[in-house]
C-alpha cells in the first residue's frame, strides 16, 4: 500500500475532517486505488514543460485600489449560525 | 394549445402575438413540474411565487405593446451551485441546506435581466462531485428516458428538466464534463463554453481553473440565445475574459462544407459501447455526406487525463471547500468543546462521502513532500494535453469526439470511484485545454439517447453552433420525446 493509514489520518487532520473507522478503511483503499493509477504520470517526462494553472494566459488581473461598497454588515450575518453583537460566535480557540 | 417541447424561439413568438400570456406559460410549466417531478424530482426548490410575479411583469410589458427580448418570459431554472439572492442555493448537501446567498450569480443577473423566468433550482451531485447526480444529499433525479437510469451528473437535474420539459432551458456547470455527459444520457443540448467566456462570480467553486456555467436546452438554436444573454466579460471574476462577443444565433448555419474535423483515434478504443462506436460512424458519414471532411487525428496524452483531471480537479477543490468550517455560514456541529473540533465535526457530518473522498485526495496532492510529484507534474501533463489540442487545430476546425463511453447506466450499478472517474474520459480534454465543447443528441441506443461532442478553439462557439445546428437540422434525433406517460 502506498498510502498508510497513518498518511490519511494525517491527511484528515489537514484538512479538518474526522473519519468513522470505517471511513479510514475505504479511503485508505480508495485513495490507493487512484493513487496507483494516477502513478501513470511518473512515466511521462515533463523536465521542460512549464505548468499550466490556467488555460486562458492571464496575468496579473489588478483593479485600481479604490473602496467599493460590499455587503452590509447584517446581511452578512443572516447566514450564520451564531451570530452576536454584530460578530460571528464561534467556540473557543484555546 | 398544446404547448409541450416548445422551443425559447417558438414560444416568444406566441408570446408576443399574445396567443399565450407569460403567467399562462409560466402556469403550465408549474403544473408540469408538480405533476412529472414526483417522479423525476429534478427540482430541489420550485419558486411558483417568484415565478408568477415575474410573469405577470412581462404580460405587462406585452399588452403595452412593447417588443419582448429574446428569453423574456420563458420558463428556466438554475443548477443549485449557483447563487440566487433570497432563494436557497445548497449546493444538494448538507453543509449548505439552509443557505439563502444575499447575492445573485452575474449568470443570473444576466438572465433576471433578460427576462427569463426563473422556476427554481435543480438537483445535482453535491459539490458538483459526481457524474450520475446519486450523489446529491437531498434525493436522486432519475432520467426521463427510463426512470431506472441514472440523468448523469453533476448536472442531472438541469438536463433531466430540460428532457422531460419541465424547463425550456437550464443552465448548469462543467468542471469535468458536467453539463456534457448529463446532456449526451438526457438527450438534449448540452454547451461548456470556452473557459472564461461565461462569469464564474456566485458560482459555488469546485476547482476555480475548470469550473464553466453552462447551457442546456431541447435545440441549438435555444442553445444559442441563452449563450447571448450570459456569455461577456465580468470584472468580478478575475479569470473573466475580454472578447469580441458575437450574437451566436448568427452561426446557426446548415453548412459543414469544407470544415476539416479531426477524430482522435485514442477516444475509439475497447472502452467504448458497441452502440457508441455506430453513433460516431454514422455521424461521420452525415458529415462527409454534407461536405465537410473528416479524419482521424491523435491525441497522443490521451491516456493521462483522468488521473491528470483527478489530481488538480481534487487539489483545488480541498482549498476552495476549506471555507465550509461552520463559523460564517452552512452546516455547524453542534456542542464542539473548541473552535478546531467545530471545525473537525461541522465538516464530517456537513459533507457527503465523495466530497470528502476528493477533499482527501486533494489535500494529499497538495500536501508537503507530495506537491511535486503529484499537484505540480499534472500541472506539467496539463500543458502537454492542451499541447494534443493546439497541435490537432493546425490541421482541424473542430474536433469530433464521444460525449460518453456509453448510454446512461442504472441506478446503484457503478460503485467504484476509479470505474466513475474514467467514464469522464472524453469530457475532462475539453475543460483542462480550456476549450468550448458542446454534446448534442446523435442517436439512441436501447431507447436510451446517445450524444456526441464537437471541441473548437477558445472562442469558437460560433463554429460548435455551426456544425451542431448542421447536424441537428439533417438528422430527426432532436425531435425524438422520451415518453412522459409511463412516467405520470
Amino acid at each position: 500500500m502506498k498510502i498508510s493509514r497513518q498518511d490519511v489520518e494525517h491527511v484528515a487532520l489537514l484538512a479538518r475532517l474526522e473519519l468513522t473507522e470505517t471511513e479510514m478503511e475505504n479511503y485508505t483503499e480508495q485513495l490507493n486505488s487512484v493513487l496507483e493509477y494516477a502513478d501513470k504520470l511518473q512515466k511521462i517526462d515533463t523536465e521542460q514543460i512549464k505548468p499550466t494553472a490556467y488555460a486562458l494566459p492571464l496575468e496579473n488581473v489588478f483593479r485600481e485600489d479604490e473602496v467599493k461598497p460590499s455587503i452590509d454588515r447584517d446581511t452578512g450575518l443572516n447566514n450564520a449560525p451564531d451570530a452576536t453583537d454584530g460578530f460571528f460566535r464561534v467556540p473557543k480557540i484555546v | 394549445m398544446d404547448i409541450s417541447y416548445k422551443t425559447a424561439a417558438e414560444l416568444r413568438e406566441l408570446l408576443q402575438s399574445k396567443q399565450l400570456s407569460a403567467v399562462e406559460l409560466t402556469r403550465t410549466y408549474l403544473e408540469k413540474i408538480s405533476r412529472t417531478d414526483a417522479t423525476i424530482k429534478a427540482f430541489v426548490t420550485v419558486t411558483e411565487k417568484e415565478a408568477l410575479d415575474q410573469a405577470e411583469q412581462v404580460d405587462k410589458k406585452i399588452k403595452q405593446g412593447l417588443e419582448l427580448k429574446p428569453l423574456e418570459g420563458i420558463p428556466m431554472a438554475y443548477k443549485d451551485n449557483i447563487c440566487t439572492e433570497g432563494v436557497l442555493t445548497t449546493c444538494c448537501s448538507k453543509m449548505l441546506e439552509t443557505f439563502v446567498p444575499p447575492y445573485s450569480a452575474t449568470v443570473a443577473e444576466r438572465l433576471q435581466e433578460s427576462g427569463a423566468i426563473m422556476l427554481g433550482k435543480l438537483n445535482m451531485d453535491e459539490f458538483a462531485m459526481g457524474s450520475s447526480t446519486e450523489n446529491s444529499y437531498f434525493h436522486p433525479t432519475r432520467n426521463p428516458w427510463n426512470t431506472d437510469c441514472v440523468p448523469g451528473g453533476s448536472s442531472g437535474g438541469s438536463a433531466a428538466a430540460v428532457a422531460a420539459d419541465e424547463v425550456v432551458f437550464a443552465l448548469g456547470t462543467d468542471t469535468g464534463g458536467s453539463i456534457r455527459q448529463p446532456a449526451s444520457f438526457c438527450g438534449v443540448v448540452g454547451l461548456k463554453p470556452t473557459y472564461g467566456a461565461v462569469s464564474r462570480y456566485g458560482v459555488v467553486a469546485f476547482a476555480s481553473s475548470l469550473d464553466q456555467v453552462g447551457t442546456l436546452t431541447q435545440t441549438v438554436t435555444d442553445n444559442a440565445m441563452v449563450l447571448n444573454a450570459i456569455a461577456g466579460y465580468d470584472p468580478r471574476d478575475s479569470m473573466s475574459a475580454r472578447f469580441e462577443k458575437p450574437d451566436y444565433t448568427k452561426y446557426l448555419v446548415n453548412d459543414v462544407k469544407g470544415l476539416r474535423i479531426g477524430l482522435p483515434k485514442e477516444y475509439l478504443g475497447d472502452g467504448v459501447s458497441e452502440d457508441v462506436q455506430k453513433v460516431i460512424r454514422e455521424t461521420v458519414k452525415t458529415l462527409t455526406d454534407l461536405g465537410a471532411y473528416v479524419e482521424e487525428c491523435s491525441m497522443p496524452h490521451t491516456e493521462y487525463v483522468v488521473p491528470t483531471y483527478y489530481l488538480i480537479a481534487t487539489a483545488e477543490a480541498s482549498s476552495n471547500l476549506a471555507r465550509f468550517d461552520g463559523v460564517r455560514y452552512g452546516y455547524r456541529a453542534e456542542d464542539a468543546e473548541d473552535m478546531i473540533e467545530m471545525f473537525i465535526q461541522s465538516r464530517a457530518q456537513g459533507f457527503g462521502a465523495e466530497v470528502k473522498r476528493r477533499i482527501m485526495l486533494g489535500t494529499y496532492a497538495l500536501s508537503s513532500g507530495y506537491y511535486d510529484a503529484y499537484y505540480l507534474k499534472a500541472q506539467k501533463v496539463r500543458t502537454l494535453i492542451k499541447g494534443d489540442f493546439e497541435q490537432a487545430f493546425k490541421e482541424f476546425d473542430l474536433i469530433l469526439a464521444p460525449s460518453t463511453p456509453g448510454p446512461a447506466y442504472k441506478f446503484g450499478e457503478k460503485t467504484d470511484p476509479l470505474a466513475i472517474y474514467l467514464h469522464d474520459i472524453y469530457t475532462i480534454p475539453a475543460n483542462l485545454a480550456g476549450l468550448p465543447a458542446i454534446s448534442i443528441p446523435a442517436g439512441f441506443s436501447n431507447g436510451l439517447p446517445i450524444g456526441i461532442q464537437f471541441l473548437a478553439k477558445p472562442f469558437g462557439e460560433g463554429l460548435l453552433y455551426r456544425a451542431a445546428y448542421t447536424l441537428e437540422q439533417n438528422t430527426e434525433f432532436h425531435k425524438v420525446k422520451p415518453q412522459l406517460k409511463e412516467v405520470l
